[in-house]
């Protein structure tokens, strides 16, 4: 199998044991089969062909407007639709290709990168491609009933509010985008437990694959950008149902809150796009220059010092709205100064070309193409973010070229260049090269013939978003050569498709490494087996296929270590858990085995999303019950769960073997619920801050508290703090008994925790605030009702905890569920602490 | 208001007029500036212009050397052979850039201390008020408060001053920009925001919303009229008063007042007085209609009020049902308010 010996089947394991092994990781078959499918391999291809269709349908729409565009007064497009089309485009492109694009080869080469079998949560993976794909059928089908959304992309209030658009359209939109923000935080869940606790032995962080630094970067860059917009979005929507009045001026709210909410997301997204994508110049530029990159450490760290600083100028976005000069100072430094980690990896792939030796493959004609549109881009960036220039700029077709240099160029060229980088290893085919230069050639002339001659506009003073102007001016001709060009940058995305169809039937036989890469990922067949490696390579080098001789483990204890996965486990799915920095093996680790819930989950989020949409409860509680049922099914135990305990005993005689990871610091649950108490600390700072910024409004801050409401709130945190230290005592039993009882301290957890629940409504009910007609009243809202949600997310895991008290105490999966309960409990009493400071307390220290 | 105010207006509209239709044929370019904000940014603005290219030009010029140079074997890769190269990585990608922002940073924050609101020079200011899909403009004077008249779609301003411009909306965010005069501010519900606007030579000036407003945000243009110092004080003499036809005799007014049109608009001087709908005092002098949908000609005046939604779908302006003789004594009316 290929030249590296270790992943051909250890001598004497019989046919028969090697079948099985295949058989336990192989995806199921039929169409049943293909709904209960959720191996990363299959999720990930169907992630791709989908987030492409939605690429090719925001491009139509691009198209559309172009026609629209290209003469003066022209009346192919009415205003409504012209409307709908640009906040369709801007939504489908950043929503629905791009991030879930990114996703899906990251889905597809991670495990391959990271020299595993899998992705951690794979389940998950399949919930996140399941709710993306429906959820964007149910976006798409707003056009069916001429109610697409037509408030822009961005969404601005008060035009999205209620009183300006009153139609169903932006509840679309609204509901519709929550699609991608499950989407995107399931993968970004699972990519930052792969890539710390999945990697191959050996590969500490200085090893490993840039493209691998880039998608851990993005993962905690979605958390912290992707919270703000999910609670912008629920404000929105319960402002649209009248329900709250968050951006209602009149009550005390604030559009620019929805602004601030927005850009905070909005802006670190575009580097959420920006990131892989360069993640992919660098593996492109050493393997086809045939060296490593220069400055790696440099390159990254400027990948984290990108991911910091774009977090902090967002505020450019809004320079037109008056802020004070230190502001602007402020966010004008930050704006431009990002462009120093770009330049720093310019520069390393610069001089990685320069010393290297270029192959001319169609993969680096993209990265060519990509350095000299991102250029361009990036120059211009520098210009508005320098204020006064963006004054004028701001809102014209000047910032229209700049971001399509900056997505096009920056990203969708590395895109481009990626696939035709792994597309011989998914399909096992090669590309056409001669299909592959004129694809590339098209592209690049095309992008420049459409968008170069839109900063001339803008520099004319044509804004954005208008369907059409008057004749008469130079605009007519800048204005036709766009649109031919975007003709003809849609014949050359054509061609990658042509392209690709061709490869399939008439492509060369890719090989196991047509490129001669550096990454594990080529040392497997292609396209990979299903186990991905049948047996663990382990890395000595940042470049193990250039580097190593073999992937075979040298230590005599490693090899021993590894020995349980060498075609095994048989009958249930395991990979290797690795400390985070040396990638030193720690345990094995069960993942879960096909199942049809996550599908059944998505099916009921969809009913979610049309009882939201359509004011039916009757719809909502279906959808409810449904997604209830789903996490019972889902998190049901299993067979292959209980082999994976007999196969690995809690007391092992042999000191090498690993242990099964199933609970507390060395499972991935435990990781996982880290990541979601990371991004519910993300919206709860964001709710505080939502807080201070709404003005007072009708009623003055200080009604929320009365002496009855204090004295709730403070029984609130007792019962917190109750369940917290109960789960401190599970946490001492399970780290010193050989059997824990875990029933007494989960029990009292469990009900202090049900408790708390009424009271917390009780505080709200007994503040006698109307949040429909006042901000402030909103504010202590949502802080109060995210309170319970905590509550209600912990009360539910503790409930878990006890039934495996109960009904199997002497099973180590138990404590895995009170563990993790265990850490949500200690978040949820600080929660309330800083929640209940903010209500009833800091108004008087104002 | 003297007898020949009017007479002298009209003897310098046909140059306003004559600017205007070239206006409409001229577009508004920020690089070609005609004030002093637009100004200050025009300089900014080559300034970055001129280093962006030079940027660009070296970092392409770099790239196509880095691929197309005739190598020697790179085989015999080594950590120490790529010292050199960090450090002209370094030099290249942090050390200049950091220095040319630097640059750029003090430049951007002079700029903006020669843009800030506070210079502005009164005592006559502007209040601006966005609405789906027009503009309220008001004139105050900040020292003689009886000064204080409301137009729509137009502002005038004397050259040589930075009035002051105060701006708010009523429903949603909206933005005003001059490109030849002035960058963008936004006009926000709830909020007020500051500006200045200074024409260095008489002329007419496009302006335009530049936020997404909803559906014919499109459609959502104004006009800058500067005007000499003495001319303007003519034109504020004029344009300050009543209308120049209030006599409840006139049968232009009746079809106004019967029709309802008072409900929404006013004419200053008869008893039309509301304030949600732009003010038609002087109509008749204004250049354009339905905020730069149409030139102010009495065919489109007509048209307008016959089927606003033909000409401006999602206009406010309800249509109007009038006999065509009606029709004809109104917009003969209107056209005369100037």
């Amino acid at each position: 199998m290929g030249r590296f010996a270790v992943f051909d089947p250890p001598p004497g394991m019989s046919r028969a044991e090697q079948e099985r092994f295949e058989q336990t990781w192989s995806a199921p078959k039929g169409l049943i089969g293909k709904l209960r499918t959720i191996n990363n391999i299959p999720i990930a291809q169907r992630y791709m062909i989908t987030a492409f269709m939605f690429f090719l349908f925001g491009g139509v729409m691009g198209l559309l407007m172009r026609i629209q565009l290209g003469t003066p007064e022209n009346t192919f497009l009415d205003a409504e639709t012209y409307n709908q089309l640009f906040t369709m485009h801007g939504t489908t492109m950043m929503f629905l290709f791009v991030i879930p694009f990114i996703e899906a080869i990251a889905n597809y080469v991670m495990p391959l990168l990271l020299g595993t079998r899998d992705l951690p949560f794979p389940r998950l993976t399949a919930l996140s491609y399941w709710t993306y794909v429906l959820g964007g059928i149910f976006l798409y089908s707003s056009f069916l009933f001429g109610a697409a959304p037509d408030g822009g992309w961005f969404a601005y209030v008060p035009l999205t509010n209620r009183e300006y658009s009153p139609a169903i359209n932006m509840d679309w939109w609204d509901i519709g985008l929550s699609v991608a923000e499950v989407a995107a935080m399931g993968a970004a869940a699972e990519l930052i437990v792969a890539i710390l606790r999945t990697r191959a032995p050996g590969m500490s962080l200085n090893r490993m694959p840039v493209f691998v630094w880039a998608m851990l970067i993005t993962a905690f860059m979605i958390i912290f950008a992707f919270t703000p917009l999910i609670v912008g979005t629920a404000m929105l929507e319960l402002d649209r149902k009248g329900l709250t009045s968050w951006f209602v001026p009149e009550a005390g709210g604030e559009p620019l809150l929805w602004q601030h909410l927005f850009w905070v997301f909005g802006h670190p997204e575009v580097y959420i796009m920006f990131i892989p994508a360069v993640g992919i110049v660098s593996h492109l530029v050493q393997v086809f220059a045939r060296r490593p990159l220069v400055a790696y450490p440099l390159v990254i760290l400027a990948l984290l010092a990108t991911g910091f600083i774009s977090f902090g100028l967002w505020v450019h976005h809004m320079f037109t709205t008056g802020l004070s000069p230190t502001a602007m100072g402020f966010f004008a430094a930050a704006s431009t100064i990002i462009a120093i980690p770009t330049g720093i990896q310019m520069f390393s792939w610069i001089g990685t070309l320069w010393t290297g030796r270029p192959v001319w493959r169609t993969p680096l004609l993209f990265v060519i193409g990509f350095l000299v549109i991102f250029t361009l881009g990036g120059v211009t960036g520098v210009m508005v973010g320098s204020v006064p220039f963006d004054l004028q700029a701001h809102d014209s077709y000047f910032i229209v070229a700049h971001f399509h240099y900056v997505l096009i160029g920056g990203v969708v060229f590395p895109l481009v260049g990626g696939l035709y980088y792994w597309l011989p290893k998914i399909t096992g085919r090669m590309t056409s090269e001669r299909l592959g230069r004129w694809n590339f050639w098209m592209m690049f002339v095309f992008f420049n013939v459409a968008f170069f001659p839109m900063h001339v506009s803008g520099i004319l003073g044509m804004p954005r978003r208008v369907y059409t102007y008057a004749g008469g001016t130079p605009l007519d001709t800048l204005n036709m050569i766009s649109t031919i060009g975007a003709v003809g940058f849609a014949l050359g995305v054509l061609l990658f498709v042509v392209n690709v169809l061709w490869s399939l039937k008439n492509g060369e036989e890719a090989g196991d490494d047509p490129w001669q890469a550096d990454t594990l990922e080529w040392s497997q067949s292609s396209p990979p087996p299903q186990a991905q490696f049948p047996a663990l390579p382990v890395v000595r080098s940042r470049h193990p296929l250039w580097e190593q001789d073999s992937l075979e483990p040298e230590d005599p204890k490693l090899k021993r270590q590894l020995d349980d996965f060498d075609w095994k486990p048989i009958g249930w799915r395991g990979t290797l858990i690795v400390t985070v920095q040396d990638a030193r093996p720690l345990a094995i680790a069960q993942i879960p085995g096909p199942s049809i819930w996550p599908f059944i989950m998505s099916i009921a989020f969809v009913f979610l999303f049309a009882g939201a949409l359509l004011d039916s409860a009757a719809l909502a509680g279906i959808g409810g019950v449904a997604t209830l049922i789903a996490l019972f099914g889902w998190f049901w135990p299993d067979d292959a769960g209980r082999q994976a305990l007999a196969d690995f005993p809690e007391h092992d005689e042999d000191p090498d073997r690993l242990p099964l990871a199933v609970a507390g610091p060395i499972s991935s649950g435990f990781w996982g619920t880290l990541v979601f108490l990371t991004i519910m600390a993300t919206a709860l700072l964001t709710l505080v801050a939502s807080y201070y910024y709404v003005g007072e409004g009708p009623s003055p801050w200080w009604p929320a508290f009365t002496p009855d409401n204090a004295w709730t709130a403070a029984a609130v945190l007792l019962l917190a703090v109750l369940a917290a230290g109960a789960m401190f005592m599970g946490v001492r039993r399970i780290q010193r008994d050989a059997t824990p009882a875990l029933g007494a301290p989960l029990a009292v957890a469990f009900a202090a925790t049900v408790a708390t629940v009424p009271l917390l409504w009780r505080a709200w009910s007994g503040s006698g605030l109307a949040a429909a007609t006042d901000a402030h009243a909103s504010a202590v809202l949502f802080l109060i009702c995210f309170q319970i949600l905590l509550h209600l997310v912990l009360a539910a895991m503790l409930g878990a905890g006890l039934a495996w008290a109960l009904f199997a105490a002497g099973d180590r999966r138990g404590r895995g569920v009170a563990w993790n309960a265990a850490l949500v409990a200690w978040f949820v009493a600080p929660a309330w602490l800083i929640s209940a400071f903010t209500i009833y307390l800091s108004p008087e220290l104002w | 208001m003297t007898e020949h105010a009017p007479a002298r207006l009209h003897g310098c509209w046909p140059a306003a007029m004559a600017l205007a239709c070239s206006g409409c044929a001229r577009q508004g370019n920020f690089l070609r500036p005609s004030g002093e904000g637009a100004e200050l940014i025009a300089m900014l603005t080559w300034a970055t212009i001129v280093l962006s290219a030079v940027v660009s030009i070296v970092v392409i010029v770099l790239t196509a050397y880095a691929v197309l140079h005739r190598k020697e074997d790179v085989r015999d890769w080594t950590e120490e052979k790529d010292r050199p190269v960090i450090r002209w990585i370094v030099i290249g990608g942090a050390v200049v850039p950091g220095v040319l922002l630097l640059v750029l940073f003090v430049a951007t924050m002079l700029t903006l201390a020669g843009l800030a609101p506070m210079r502005a020079s009164g005592p006559l200011a502007i209040e601006l008020t966005g609405r789906q899909w027009w503009w309220q403009v008001r004139y105050v004077n900040d020292s003689l408060p009886q000064l204080r008249f409301e137009s729509a779609n137009e502002i005038h301003i004397p050259i040589g001053v930075r009035v002051p411009v105060r701006l708010t909306s009523v429903d949603v965010i909206h933005s005003f920009w001059v490109p030849e005069l002035q960058g963008k501010i936004d006009l926000i519900p709830g909020r007020t925001t500051h500006t200045w606007l200074h024409a260095e030579r008489p002329g007419v000036y496009q302006a335009k919303c530049a936020e997404y407003c909803g559906l014919q945000h499109t459609r959502m243009e104004l006009l800058v009229i500067a005007h000499a110092p003495d001319e303007f004080e003519a034109w504020l003499a004029h344009a300050s008063g009543p209308a120049v036809a209030t006599s409840a005799g006139e049968p232009g007014l009746r079809v106004f007042l019967d029709a309802g049109c008072g409900l929404c608009h006013s004419i200053r001087g008869t008893p039309a007085r509301a304030g949600i709908a732009p003010d038609l005092t002087h109509v008749g002098a204004r250049l354009e209609l339905a905020a730069g949908t149409v030139p102010n000609t009495r065919g489109h005046m007509a048209g307008w009020i016959a089927n606003p939604q033909a000409l401006k779908r999602g206009a406010r302006m309800p249509r109007m049902r009038l006999t065509p003789e009606e029709l004809h004594v109104l917009v003969d009316y209107l056209q005369r308010l100037e």
